[in-house]
């Protein structure tokens, strides 16, 4: 067993975990943070991307056991205050989801494409979302939603 | 879909690290990105007995750029701005995996995964450079040419680990381009091609239709033509081979021709 010491969403939390413990069963499964949701275990469909210190990352493609003294933010760490972002209000407003499979994946990945050194170009947000697959939306709404918020 | 049981270690030097890859007798696999290993563990393709973790190895993180070459360590990101300096990493980088993907993966991990439909190997070849290996029996510098053996077969021993990639920069008037068609931005190429012009000189290496990246010589009157005639795809259920001649036609023109306007 490896010992984890990982702080997520501002809590520190310490755990003794399996070298072959995904980053996304342990946040699911252990910590019970389950808004990071779990497609294809592969990297290609994005529903479980979270931020590590600060950069947005799979953590379907991550050991648990590799994060030890890190920073992680996941969907629910977003909205900290219960208030919603001013993205996730533009994903409401511009109905951006559907049956929300992929919905924390895309808002995490939107979050550090905004939180960029300049607010990213529509091209920019289109490209960052071939990463993230919604079966639903059709994706416009989708770019609708985070072009708003980047003023794109 | 859960990797198979495996031992972890995560050495901070690198004198451990070859230590660990030489106790693993062949068992053991390098960790760094994570990004096509990781999916090769969940998939069950790879069972290692242990997994080295090199994420934490003080000194491969760097970027030298110095005496005409970009030297890049073994944890170095994809998504790393420092590699935008050469050409080759910055005309193929935007077209390796995702902007997510990238954050993580590393050049010199996709280097030594040799995938036949990965840019990041084709690049090498292209830019002729090499990957500096280590193990505890020594040092030493593998050319792109000689590294890549097959579908994800390398020169590499399995104690060895690439502590860093040698990319040349171009000469002064030489122009480089890269193109491919993939079905989804960010999917591996169905073909791919790069084109180094320099004066009269032409040098095109393609990918994905061959099983590693492979340096064509061509008729610099017709290029895509005469390179399709070299290459013999295997097709898949995605693309027959005579689809995937064209493609090779298509894109080493296309390459071609961007590659001698930017040395022009």
């Amino acid at each position: 067993m490896i010992a984890v010491d990982v702080t997520v969403n501002g809590r520190r939390y310490r755990e003794e975990v399996e070298p072959r413990l995904l980053l996304s069963d342990f946040l699911r499964h252990r910590l019970g943070l389950t808004g990071t949701h779990v497609g294809c275990e592969h990297g290609v469909c994005g529903a479980c991307t979270v931020k590590l210190d600060g950069a947005a990352v799979r953590s379907c493609l991550l050991l648990a056991a590799q994060v030890d003294g890190a920073a992680i933010v996941t969907v629910e760490g977003l909205a900290g205050t219960g208030a919603l972002t001013p993205l996730q209000e533009a994903f409401h407003r511009h109905h951006a989801l559907q049956c929300g499979f992929c919905t924390p994946g895309i808002l995490v990945a939107a979050e550090d494409l905004l939180t960029g050194e300049r607010p990213p170009t529509r091209e920019e947000i289109v490209d960052m979302l071939s990463g993230q697959l919604c079966r639903c939306t059709g994706y416009t709404a989708i770019i609708d939603a985070i072009a708003e918020v980047a003023g794109a | 879909m859960k990797p198979a049981r495996f031992e972890y270690v995560r050495p901070e030097s690198l004198d451990e690290a070859l230590t660990a890859l030489a106790e693993g007798g062949g068992e053991a696999k390098v960790l760094a990105g994570g990004q096509s290993l990781v999916p090769a563990l969940n998939m069950r393709v790879l069972r290692p007995a242990l997994v080295v973790d090199v994420n934490g190895v003080a000194g491969l993180d760097g970027v030298a750029n110095g005496n005409g070459v970009v030297r890049v360590g073994a944890t170095v990101r994809q998504a790393d701005d420092r590699l935008r300096t050469h050409p080759a990493l910055a005309a193929v980088l935007p077209h390796v995996g995702h902007t997510i993907t990238r954050n993580r993966g590393t050049v010199c991990g996709s280097i030594a995964h040799a995938d036949s439909a990965a840019e990041l190997p084709l690049a090498l070849v292209a830019s002729a450079g090499s990957a500096v290996v280590t193990s505890t029996r020594g040092r030493r510098e593998i050319r792109a040419e000689e590294l890549f053996l097959g579908p994800y077969t390398t020169a590499l021993a399995p104690d060895e680990l690439i502590v860093e990639t040698v990319w040349p920069l171009l000469e002064e008037g030489a122009g480089f381009a890269f193109d491919e068609l993939a079905q989804r931005g960010g999917d591996f190429a169905l073909c791919m091609a790069a084109a180094l012009a320099r004066g009269g000189e032409l040098s095109i290496v393609v990918g994905s239709v061959t099983p590693v990246p492979t340096r064509l010589e061509v008729d610099p009157q017709r290029p895509g033509e005469s390179a399709a005639a070299q290459v013999e795809p295997w097709g898949s259920i995605h693309a027959s081979p005579a689809y995937l001649r064209q493609l090779v036609r298509v894109l080493v023109d296309r390459v071609v021709a961007q590659a001698r306007e930017r040395a022009a």
